[in-house]
Order: C-alpha cells, then sequence, then structure tokens
C-alpha cells in the first residue's frame, strides 16, 4: 500500500503558485524603528494610545503639576506683582512628590510589560539594537518627564509676560530653570528604568521607584536636620549627594542661582557644585550603562 | 478560615526572590539613621520620638503596609493567576483572611521589630519611647495591611492609590487640615502610643476609644469587603 502511493507520488503532486509576492516596497530601516518606538513609549507615558482608563492618572498628575503655576500666575497678574512669588527652579523641588508618583507609575508601564509578556525578543527581531531600544526609552522617559516639569515653568513665564514684568530677567531664570528640569528628567528617568526594569511585575516596579525616591530624599533631609541641629554645617553639603532630589538642589544652587532647600542656607558653592554635577552625570550615564547591561540577555 | 497552602505562596510570592530587597531597604535606612543621630547627638528622649514618630511610624509602617498589603494579591490578580486560586474549592473570604495573617505577619517583622531595635539605638528605650512606637507600629500594620489588601481587589492602580494615600494624604494634609487627622491611621495608632508613654513626648489628636474603634471598625469592613470583592472578582483585560 505505501510503496503503491510512493510511486505514484510524481504524477499527482503539484506545487501550485497562489500567488504569493515578496515585499518591495520602501523598508524604513534602523532610525525609523528607533523614531517610533520612542514616540510610541512617549505617547504611551501620557496614556495616549491606551485606554481610556490609563490615561486618568498621568494626565490629573499633569494637571496636579500646573495648576499651582496658573493659580501663581492669576495671583501675579491681578496684584499686578513686580516679580512672580516662587522661584523657577524652586517649583519641581516643591511639586517633587507629584514628579515621583508619575515616574513610579509610568516607568514600569514603559518597560515592565514588555518583560513580563516577552515581547522583548520581538522588538529585537525588527533592525533595531540593544542600544536603540534603551536609548528609545530613556529618551522617551526622560521627554515625559520633561513635559511634565517644563509645562508649569512655560505657564508661569508666559504669565510673567502677561503681568508685564521684565522681559529679560525673566527670561534668563525661566532659562535656568529648563536646564534644571532637564537635568532632572535625565537623572529620574534613568533610576526610574532602571528600577522599574529589574522586576517584571508592574506593582513591585511602582514600589520600588517610589521607595528609593521617597526613602532617600526623606533619609537625607533628616540627617540634614541634625547635622545642622548638632551644628556639623560641613557636613550637610556633602549629605545632599545621597538622594536625587538634593543633588538636583545642589547643582542648581551651584550654577542655577537657585535658592537652596538645604537647611539654613548651606547650600554647595562652585567648588562642591562641580562634585554635585559630576555625580548627576555619573549617574545618567550609570543608570544608561544598567539598562544596557540588563537588557544582554532578556526574555528568552 | 486559615488556609496553609494559600498562606504559603503568600509568603513565597512577598518574600521570594529580589522582592524582600526593597523590604529590607526601609528598615535598614531606618537603623541606620538612627545610629547617625546616636553617633551625631547622643541619646535624647525627644529627638528618639522625632525620628520614631517621623520616620518610622510616618513613612516606613505605610509604604510597607503598601507593599505588603497589595503584594499580597495585587500581582496575582495583575497577571490573570489568582483564577488558579479561586477555581479550587476555598472560600473567598478564607482566601483574604490568610492573605491578611501573611500580609500583617511580613508587615509587623519589617516595620516593628525594627522600630524596636532603632528606639533601642537611639535612647535605649527612655521613656518607654521605643515600646510605645513599636505597640502603634503592630497596630499600625493591621489596618494598614487590610486596608491596602482591600485596594489590591479594587484597582489595579492600587500601588500608586495607596502610595498616595500613605504619602498625600497622611503627611501633607494631616498637617494642614487638622480635620484630616482624625481620619488618618497613623494618629490612630498614636492614640495607644500615647497612652504607653503618659507623658508629653507622643501625642495624638484622637481620644484612645475612638481610635480602638475606628481601628477595629476599619479593620473589619475592610477585610469583610476585601472578601465580597474578590467573590465577584472580573478578571481585566491587559490595558
Amino acid at each position: 500500500m505505501s510503496t503503491d502511493t510512493s510511486k505514484a507520488a510524481p504524477d499527482t503532486t503539484r506545487i501550485h503558485n497562489i500567488g504569493y509576492r515578496s515585499y518591495d516596497g520602501p523598508r524604513l530601516g534602523r532610525a525609523y524603528a528607533r523614531r517610533s518606538l520612542f514616540s510610541q513609549s512617549l505617547r504611551g507615558a501620557y496614556g495616549l494610545g491606551r485606554s481610556a482608563k490609563s490615561k486618568v492618572l498621568p494626565m490629573l498628575l499633569f494637571a496636579v503639576m500646573c495648576v499651582p503655576a496658573l493659580i501663581i500666575v492669576a495671583v501675579a497678574v491681578v496684584t499686578k506683582q513686580s516679580k512672580l512669588s516662587i522661584e523657577y527652579t524652586q517649583y519641581a523641588l516643591f511639586l517633587q512628590v507629584v514628579i515621583s508618583i508619575y515616574l513610579a507609575s509610568q516607568a514600569p508601564q514603559s518597560v515592565s510589560r514588555d518583560l513580563r509578556f516577552r515581547t522583548v525578543p520581538l522588538y529585537f527581531s525588527r533592525p533595531i539594537e540593544r542600544v536603540d531600544y534603551v536609548l528609545a526609552k530613556f529618551g522617551a522617559m526622560a521627554s515625559a518627564l520633561f513635559v511634565l516639569t517644563a509645562s508649569p515653568l512655560l505657564i508661569l513665564w508666559i504669565g510673567s509676560m502677561l503681568a508685564k514684568m521684565d522681559f529679560v530677567e525673566q527670561s534668563k531664570m525661566f532659562g535656568q530653570g529648563l536646564v534644571s528640569v532637564a537635568l532632572l528628567s535625565l537623572l529620574f528617568g534613568g533610576i526610574g528604568l532602571v528600577m522599574a526594569a529589574l522586576t517584571p511585575r508592574r506593582g513591585f516596579g511602582v514600589a520600588a521607584v517610589i521607595a528609593v525616591f521617597t526613602i532617600s530624599y526623606g533619609a537625607v533631609s533628616t540627617l540634614m536636620g541634625i547635622a545642622y541641629a548638632t551644628e556639623n554645617e560641613g557636613a550637610i553639603q556633602w549629605l545632599g549627594l545621597f538622594s536625587p532630589m538634593t543633588l538636583i538642589d545642589g547643582v542648581q544652587t551651584a550654577f542655577l542661582g537657585a535658592p537652596t532647600g538645604f537647611p539654613d542656607g548651606g547650600g554647595p558653592g562652585a567648588g562642591v557644585g562641580v562634585v554635585y554635577l559630576l555625580v548627576v552625570l555619573a549617574l545618567v550615564a550609570g543608570s544608561y550603562g544598567i539598562l544596557m547591561r540588563r537588557y544582554r540577555k532578556v526574555g528568552l | 478560615m486559615y488556609n496553609p497552602t494559600v498562606a504559603r505562596l503568600t509568603y513565597r510570592a512577598l518574600l521570594g526572590r529580589r522582592r524582600a530587597l526593597i523590604l529590607f531597604l526601609l528598615p535598614g535606612m531606618l537603623l541606620l539613621i538612627s545610629a547617625a543621630v546616636r553617633g551625631f547627638n547622643g541619646a535624647d528622649d525627644q529627638v528618639a520620638a522625632d525620628v520614631l514618630g517621623g520616620f518610622a511610624l510616618a513613612t516606613m509602617v505605610p509604604l510597607i503596609g503598601v507593599i505588603a498589603g497589595t503584594g499580597a494579591i495585587g500581582p496575582e490578580i495583575d497577571d490573570g493567576s489568582i483564577v488558579y486560586l479561586l477555581s479550587k474549592p476555598v472560600k473567598r473570604p478564607t482566601i483574604i483572611f490568610t492573605k491578611l495573617i501573611v500580609a500583617i505577619a511580613v508587615t509587623m517583622v519589617f516595620s516593628a521589630v525594627p522600630t524596636l531595635i532603632a528606639g533601642f539605638i537611639l535612647n535605649g528605650n527612655g521613656q518607654q519611647v521605643a515600646v510605645a512606637y513599636t505597640v502603634a507600629a503592630l497596630v499600625a500594620s493591621i489596618t494598614y495591611s487590610a486596608l491596602f489588601l482591600l485596594l489590591g481587589t479594587v484597582s489595579r492602580h492600587a500601588v500608586v492609590i495607596g502610595l498616595v494615600y500613605a504619602l498625600v494624604w497622611e503627611a501633607l494634609f494631616g498637617s494642614l487640615i487638622a480635620g484630616a487627622k482624625t481620619l488618618s491611621v497613623q494618629q490612630w495608632a498614636l492614640a495607644l502610643a500615647e497612652k504607653v508613654t503618659g507623658d508629653g513626648l507622643v501625642t495624638s489628636e484622637v481620644a484612645l476609644p475612638t481610635a480602638s474603634i475606628l481601628l477595629i471598625a476599619v479593620t473589619v469592613a475592610a477585610t469583610w469587603f476585601a472578601g465580597h470583592k474578590l467573590r465577584t472578582l472580573k478578571l481585566a483585560g491587559e490595558e
């Protein structure tokens, strides 16, 4: 029976041409894939392109960031003040809890789900390399944070124009504020993504990010208070190196003419400020390095 | 009411692999700060009360509570593996009760024990400060666990909501609006701490009877509602 069919096979077997064609359109390439990943991650950080429920939290936090700026501007315009009641550089410091919560909620959604559902290998089946994935995710997170922190500054700046304040002075301070929040976005985005990329579980990622930011800030400000109370003023400016928020505070105090949040105006001068800046840059580079290491072998 | 298998799985989920590191981070920080304070400052009852009240009870206990309470059930609902547990012949309230016991145990171990040690480092339990805050941490652990376990069954953003409650409501509004203090687990727990020290070192905004009633009521209501919620749980698709 079996020999029978094998003999009959050459006669009955046909290969039909059913019209499959190979793709001969344009290949958009690596840069395009990287750009798409960046814009998709950036939109995702504000819930755009995702379900209505996931838009609520980021949009709410964005509103919470902007409302105080609107109130300050409204008061300044109505009462015809000659300067705003808050410095551009101080704004992010006052609302740091909001920034941390935003980062904690959005950094894990950016990377944890790719890890949990093992979609990372699918990304790498496209013409992108590890460095493209990391750069796109890092860039998107930093940009999302920059949008979050720079928008209220823009509102303040426009408001100061409406209130007919000195254009040159306000613009200079606005520029300093933008530099400060750009540094902050890079630093926070990097640390947040590193914490989030460590776990495929979204909930634990959120907890890890918030724990790192809140606890380090709480611990550093407690220690600063103690150092101040026990008259160890020399220690205060070095303690600031141990939490992300006080790092940014130190850099902008030293170089961007910002009033310090350290106790008794004990912020670092230019010399120590260089150390602060170096630590910030090292942390940004370090989180990039850790992310690159993290994605060397993933999900397979 | 208590199912050892569910408990074992929950312990593994909470303390497995790297997750326990987050839980060790906070107590480690508290002990470090206590040692630093003692080194800088020497033993001082008021400073000890400030550190334990400001860092241990106000920050550490709620954060551990959030991580343990939502972590006991949240991730399972999140990735859908809860259906394997729900399809077993175990009552839903039993699952919640078991997970609550585990969450309480974890929160107590990681918050009350370090608080006690920190208290002894800070001032050797002078004026019962260490014991008072340990009692407060123990009591707060129970209520926080119940509350955040409920949040874990209600919302996918349980951790964020829990953190907003712990950081914004208790820390920020509690210090600005007097009325918010009455509705704060931290203040209820402080009422017990006040009773233990007996003088002006620890003060609470809430009287002891009110505090105890509210603590028990919130714990029982949250646990019941979480059990109810689990009975009618709908698994949402991934967003």
